[in-house]
């Protein structure tokens, strides 16, 4: 059978395929060294599960594959694992790659292995398996592995499998040879191949210079069950390209960008067939390969069968290399090959053909001409691109024009450098344009991620910019508050000591700065002492009484500062950041103190028993900071555990009823149609009944542990709620009186509305009472307070405070007397956070009522505009109905009177919440 | 030895820039021979005289640009450029017009716009208009073919040494005017009112001398074909411009045959098949892809027509071909080829065109 389809240009090089020829495959000799790379294929490296030392026998999984696209690599023949390095691999870059090294014994050992008897008779995915197992990766030249492709059938529909025996590279003989002589294995693996993807027609694409193949492989089929057709097409490079192929062969395009079995067709390389047959068949796993061993440097050239990590330099020699002549080493076809420059590279599962190249075989290409678009390259693409328009592309760096161009759609199969008569390497061009835009391409990905990233934190920091905020005022609030509590307390009682628990943190800095300037001026005083004495001084012993006295000052505070430090301050401010830095820190100092001593007790100098007795101190000190963190911790913790774990413990009870409903169905449907596993999703529904009951009980317990435990701030959220309905519920009431008295229509219906919303808020309430929260009259009334006055007051305060502040740097810096000033200020000061305290409680007092109304400030005066508006839209529409339809007149008005009680009765409210 | 490392492919086509245009120069041999039976030694010399400038100033110029010489002669574009001039200019063309035409081709329609490849306008093409724009005496004084002096009896053409007189010789012979007359196109377009009919019949150089026409032209069909088969260029082009030619002035001489010419004859008169095989192939000017070469070439033939049937010139090719040039960017623009896997061709002005 031959083909009506054509795909575009190509090109005729010499094929130099004759001198591979004329011997029967030969069996490589088993080198002393084998070099096994991990990755031989495309995909993820294999994973290696053998030592350094470890003897492994021929077949013996050496690395196992890592993920979807990976193979399993092998022993290629029995010995000892000397190295796991890496080495030179063949690759375009001559890049190193992780190898295991296994020195070979000679014995050629096999591990036990076994074919498959009848591979028709296992589930599929079991063969693919054996297939995944024996490392089977596409044999033509990429590597791609195979049990990724023979899955294909499972979401795409293969109408059709193609078996690319083209070989159309000019040198390589490899397919040739193993067709010539094991064409009924290759039939075999195709079997199999077929016997997985199931496709209605199986294509052997050929081209006409291998007669003795295709007549071999005519043989082969005689007897097969498939729909199986050999085509014979003219030798024209590169038709054995996977795209190409498939158009040769069908006519059909495989659309850019996507894969062969998108259109329903499936290719395969020959080579993989016959080591699919392999696997299968005889359970030999992918470790040796027919490798075309050719150029004008071997007086031998042939094909070999080689183990795979062979080193080059074995073959070459089996193949009389002359060392001399040798000019060029190329891996793979000339067209499309890469050159390696060294022969100790080993022998991988896609290495098809090494040719050692004589210099006059494969010369240096000549300087490159200017391009004369003559376009001899456009004629021969095999792409149907504009290979010269391209090259001007990637030249300039117009990477976008490349694009345009289909740059990426350039398979590099070289044809247009083959022919061009200005010795351009333009595939070279294509290769830098790609990695180019591939580069551009990660940058930008890298720099949108950046990009999202630093939008991400900046919104972040604003949000915690805000919460701080909101936290600052919340704790100026509650000192505000705390403060004027103490004040009436310190009214009531002159007596009582200040110690009100919020205040203490506030007191605490205090009592800390007092301490420190109580130790610098002690100090101060100190040196003036020590100085006077130097000198001999007068009025050493007045100087003296001040020490001692700034000394019990000091004393007095530090102890103050201690005591408050001590005091239940870390139970009542459950700050656990805070204790944390303090057990943090009292950590430190206790080690700094174990410091000290050793340091002084192996000196020998210094006061050791007072270190000693510091050290005991502050181990005390620390034990108390962490046990009080611990407490606090483990305190706080539990206030929120309960109420995920009921949110889970429900969501986990739901989805096991599902479950359970879901069994009863199918249990249901298999009774009905006399299922034999009936009995056993019986058991099954039973059993999830049965978790399904566990996670009620679970759920039931957890919700009745945790209703108690509703914290106060649940309690105040459902107090909100319920006030925020009474006040819904209020304003339908009044809507409802005001629409019943208009007559309208809508009163039916918002008599409904009310009922709903006063079922709804007596729902609340229940809920509120069962929280443990106690109904109470909203707050009636707010005091009236003159908040203007209130205001102002803080402000002239504020002033004044300025001013003694200012005085009091002066005199400061002047050293002139400053205790009066100081006085002065300290009792300013006072004042001033009394009469803001005083603005802040009731400003807060304030927001509070119209929050126990269920109303919000903002929204209020908001709907107030609004009634206003509507007022004056009714007048409006009122005056034009004057002149226009004077019988819609008292609908109107009614309108217009409905309008502006609603506008009247929001201003009032808006007045009562505002002065 | 060590091992070279390149990237692939390993292969390649032993041909060379030199090469295709040695093939050209071969390709032009008949139609010179052709030219030279008919019309005498002028043309010949002409060509030979035009490549040695030709080289002269490309040598130059390279050098003046600091290029390696002997690497940018051996192309022969030159040569190509030298020798397409050569064969256009009238074959008594004083040698100064060929030395303004080379110098313009060579230095300034080339290597002014940066050498080989780079030209945007045909550099024969360029020469050749300005001088006919600046030099219409000496461009349109065209040789009488040997079969119209004393009745063609013999091979009468004017001797080599005479010829060479009068090309470098400052003055003009008064024997010349025995050897110059209209070429067919001028004869056609001057015919003082006769009809096409009547012009074939008594206009000397349309009764009896269109023979040298259609045998130069018969000669440049042959080396162009011989191109198309050598694969230097497709067969897109010339037969675009040659049907376009045909079909449009079919259309007009069905329409009034008295006043508009038969296509044959425009197929076969003037420059058309120097102009379609060898000058609108030229690949660096021309549109690149196979569907712009037919765009390009449809472009050049209607041009031809309309220039030769309502412009000023009686020949047309040059300012076709530059006219063309000139838009064989926005050709290629529109025409990209559909590629392997794309349901459509990209066109337009996509990626920052």
């Amino acid at each position: 059978m031959s083909t009506p389809y054509s795909f575009h240009g190509g090109i005729h090089p010499p094929e130099n395929k004759r001198q591979s020829t004329g011997l029967a495959v030969q069996l490589a000799p088993i080198p002393e060294q084998l070099t096994v790379p991990l990755s031989q294929h495309i995909g993820a490296p294999s994973e290696t599960i053998v030592k350094v030392g470890d003897k492994v026998l021929k077949g013996q999984v050496i690395s196992e594959a890592a993920g979807r696209i990976s193979v399993n690599v092998h022993a290629p023949s029995s010995g000892v694992v000397t190295a796991i390095e890496a080495r030179s691999v063949p690759h375009n870059s001559g890049m190193k790659a992780p190898c295991i090294v296994i020195d070979t014994d000679g014995k050629d050992e096999w591990i036990e292995h076994q074919g498959l008897d009848d591979y028709r008779a296992i589930p599929k995915q079991e063969l693919i398996d054996v297939i995944r197992h024996a490392g089977i990766s596409g044999m033509g030249g990429a590597g791609f592995p195979t049990d990724v492709k023979l899955h294909l059938g499972d979401d795409h529909i293969v109408n059709t499998l193609v078996i690319n025996a083209m070989e159309c590279e000019p040198y390589i003989t490899a397919d040739d040879m193993l067709l010539r002589e094991r064409a009924d294995e290759v039939v075999k693996g195709i079997e199999i191949i077929a016997h997985l993807l199931q496709p209605s027609h199986v294509i052997i694409g050929m081209e006409d210079n291998k007669p003795q193949a295709v007549r071999a492989l005519e043989q082969a089929v005689v007897g097969t069950a498939l729909n199986l057709d050999i085509v014979v097409v003219p030798t024209v490079y590169p038709s054995g390209g996977e795209k190409q192929l498939i158009k040769l062969l069908t006519g059909i395009e495989v659309p850019s960008g996507r894969i062969p079995a998108d259109v329903g067709i499936v290719c395969q390389n020959v080579g993989t067939a016959a080591a699919i047959y392999e696997a299968v068949e005889l359970g030999i796993p992918l470790i040796s390969r027919i490798v075309t061993l050719t150029g004008e440097a071997l007086g031998h050239p042939h094909n070999m069968r080689a183990l795979i990590g062979t080193p080059l330099s074995v073959l070459l020699q089996a193949a009389e290399l002359k060392e001399k002549a040798l000019h060029r080493l190329v891996i793979g076809g000339p067209m499309m090959g890469f050159t390696v420059d060294s022969q100790s590279i080993p022998v991988i599962k896609t290495t098809n053909c090494v040719i050692a190249a004589t210099y006059e075989e494969m010369p240096p290409a000549p300087p490159a001409n200017p391009c004369i678009r003559c376009g001899m390259c456009e004629q021969v693409c095999p792409a149907e691109l504009l290979p010269q328009q391209l090259y001007w592309f990637a030249k300039g760096k117009e990477f976008e024009k490349a694009k345009n161009h289909n740059l990426f759609d350039c398979i590099e199969c070289g044809a247009c450098t083959y022919v061009c008569p200005s010795n351009i390497p333009l595939v070279q061009y294509y290769r830098f344009a790609k990695a180019e835009i591939r580069t551009e391409e990660a940058e930008q990905r890298k720099s949108d991620h950046a990009r999202i990233r630093f939008e991400a934190r900046q919104a972040r920091l604003e949000n915690e910019k805000l919460e701080k905020e909101a936290r600052r005022k919340q704790r100026a609030a509650d000192a505000a508050k705390a403060q004027a509590v103490r004040k009436d307390k310190a009214l009531q009682q002159p007596s009582e000591t200040a110690g009100d628990t919020p205040a203490a943190e506030l007191d605490l800095k205090a009592l800390k700065t007092a301490a420190a300037v109580a130790r610098t001026k002690l100090k101060k005083a100190q040196q003036a002492l020590k100085n006077a004495q130097d000198k001999g001084l007068d009025g050493i012993d007045v100087l003296e009484k001040t020490v001692a006295e700034l000394e019990t000052k000091s004393a007095t505070a530090q102890q103050a500062y201690d005591e408050a430090q001590n005091t239940p301050v870390a139970d009542t401010a459950v700050d656990i950041k805070q204790l944390k830095t303090n057990a943090a820190v009292a950590r430190t100092k206790l080690k700094q103190a174990e410091k000290a001593l050793a340091k002084a007790e192996e000196s020998g100098e210094g006061d050791i028993d007072g270190l000693k007795l510091r050290l005991s101190e502050q181990e005390v000190k620390t034990k108390t900071a962490q046990q009080a963190y611990d407490q606090a911790e483990s305190g706080d913790v539990p206030a929120s555990a309960p109420a995920v774990d009921i949110a889970e413990l429900k969501a986990e009870m739901e989805s096991m009823l599902g479950k359970v409903e879901k069994a009863k169905q199918a249990l249901k449907v298999a009774e009905e149609a006399a299922s034999p596993a009936v009995e056993k999703m019986k058991a099954g529904v039973e059993k999830l009944q049965a978790k399904y009951e566990s996670a009620k009980a679970a759920f039931v317990e957890a919700e009745q542990n945790a209703k108690p435990q509703v914290s106060a701030a649940q309690l105040d959220d459902l107090r909100a709620d319920m006030q925020a309905m009474q006040a819904k519920v209020d304003k339908a009431q009044k809507a409802l009186e005001t629409a019943e008295a208009a007559g309208s229509p809508a009163a039916e219906k918002m008599k409904a509305g009310v009922e709903k919303l006063r079922g709804k808020y007596s729902a609340l309430c229940e809920e509120f009472t069962q929280a443990g929260g106690q109904l109470e009259e909203p707050v009636a009334e707010a005091s009236p307070i003159d908040a203007k006055a209130l205001k102002q007051q803080v402000s002239i305060m504020r002033t004044k405070l300025k001013k003694a502040k200012t005085a009091l740097d002066l005199a400061e810096e002047q050293g002139s007397d400053v205790s009066d000033l100081q006085a002065d200020f300290d009792r300013l000061t006072q004042l001033h956070d009394e009469a803001k305290a005083q603005f802040d409680a009731y400003e807060s007092q304030q927001a509070a009522v119209a929050a126990a109304e269920g109303v919000d400030l903002k929204q209020l005066k908001i709907d107030a505009a609004m009634a206003r508006a509507a007022v004056t839209k009714a007048e409006r529409a009122l005056s034009k109905a004057k002149e226009e339809a004077p019988d819609e007149l008292p609908v109107i008005e009614q309108d217009l009177l409905a309008a502006q009680q609603k506008a009247d009765k929001l201003n009032q409210t808006l007045s009562r919440f505002t002065d | 030895m060590a091992l070279i490392r390149s990237s692939s492919p390993h292969l390649h086509k032993a041909s060379s820039t030199g090469e295709v245009m040695r093939l050209v120069i071969l390709a032009t041999l008949p139609g010179l021979a052709a030219m030279t039976f008919f019309f005498g030694w002028g043309t010949l010399i002409n060509v030979v005289w035009a490549i040695l400038l030709a080289v002269g100033f490309e040598a130059a110029i390279v050098r003046l640009r600091k290029r390696p010489l002997s690497f940018y002669l051996s192309d022969y574009s030159a040569v190509v450029t030298a020798l397409l001039l050569g064969l256009a200019l009238p074959p008594f063309a004083p040698w100064w017009v060929t030395v303004v035409g080379v110098f313009v081709a060579i230095v300034i329609a080339k290597h002014l716009y940066g050498g080989l490849g780079q030209n945007p306008f045909n550099p024969a093409m360029v020469a050749y208009a300005l001088l006919l724009v600046s030099f219409p005496v000496a461009m349109t004084q065209w040789t009488v073919p040997f079969v119209l002096i004393d009745g063609g009896e013999s091979w009468n053409v004017l001797g080599f040494t005479d010829t060479l007189a009068v090309i470098f010789s400052s003055v003009e012979p008064s024997f010349i005017d025995s050897y110059s007359g209209a070429t067919p196109l001028d004869a056609m377009r001057h015919r003082s009112g006769l009809t096409t009919e009547e012009a074939w019949a008594s206009v000397p150089v349309l009764a009896e001398g269109i023979g040298a026409w259609h045998a130069v032209s018969a000669a440049y069909f042959m080396g162009g074909i011989f191109l198309i088969y050598r694969k230097v260029f497709t067969i897109h082009t010339p037969m675009a411009v040659l049907l376009s030619l045909a079909f449009i002035s079919s259309v007009f001489y069905a329409l009034d045959p008295s006043s508009f010419a038969d296509p044959f004859f425009h197929l076969t008169a003037g420059a058309t098949m120097l102009g379609a095989f060898f000058i609108a192939t030229d690949p660096v000017t021309s549109a690149t892809s196979n569907r712009g070469k037919i765009y390009f070439g449809i472009g050049i033939g209607v041009l031809i027509y309309v220039i030769r049937s309502w412009g000023g010139y009686p020949d047309a090719v040059a300012f076709a071909v530059l006219l063309m040039n000139l838009s064989a960017p926005f050709i290629d623009q529109y025409t990209q080829p559909r590629s392997y896997g794309h349901s459509k061709p990209n066109r337009g002005f996509k990626g920052g065109a």
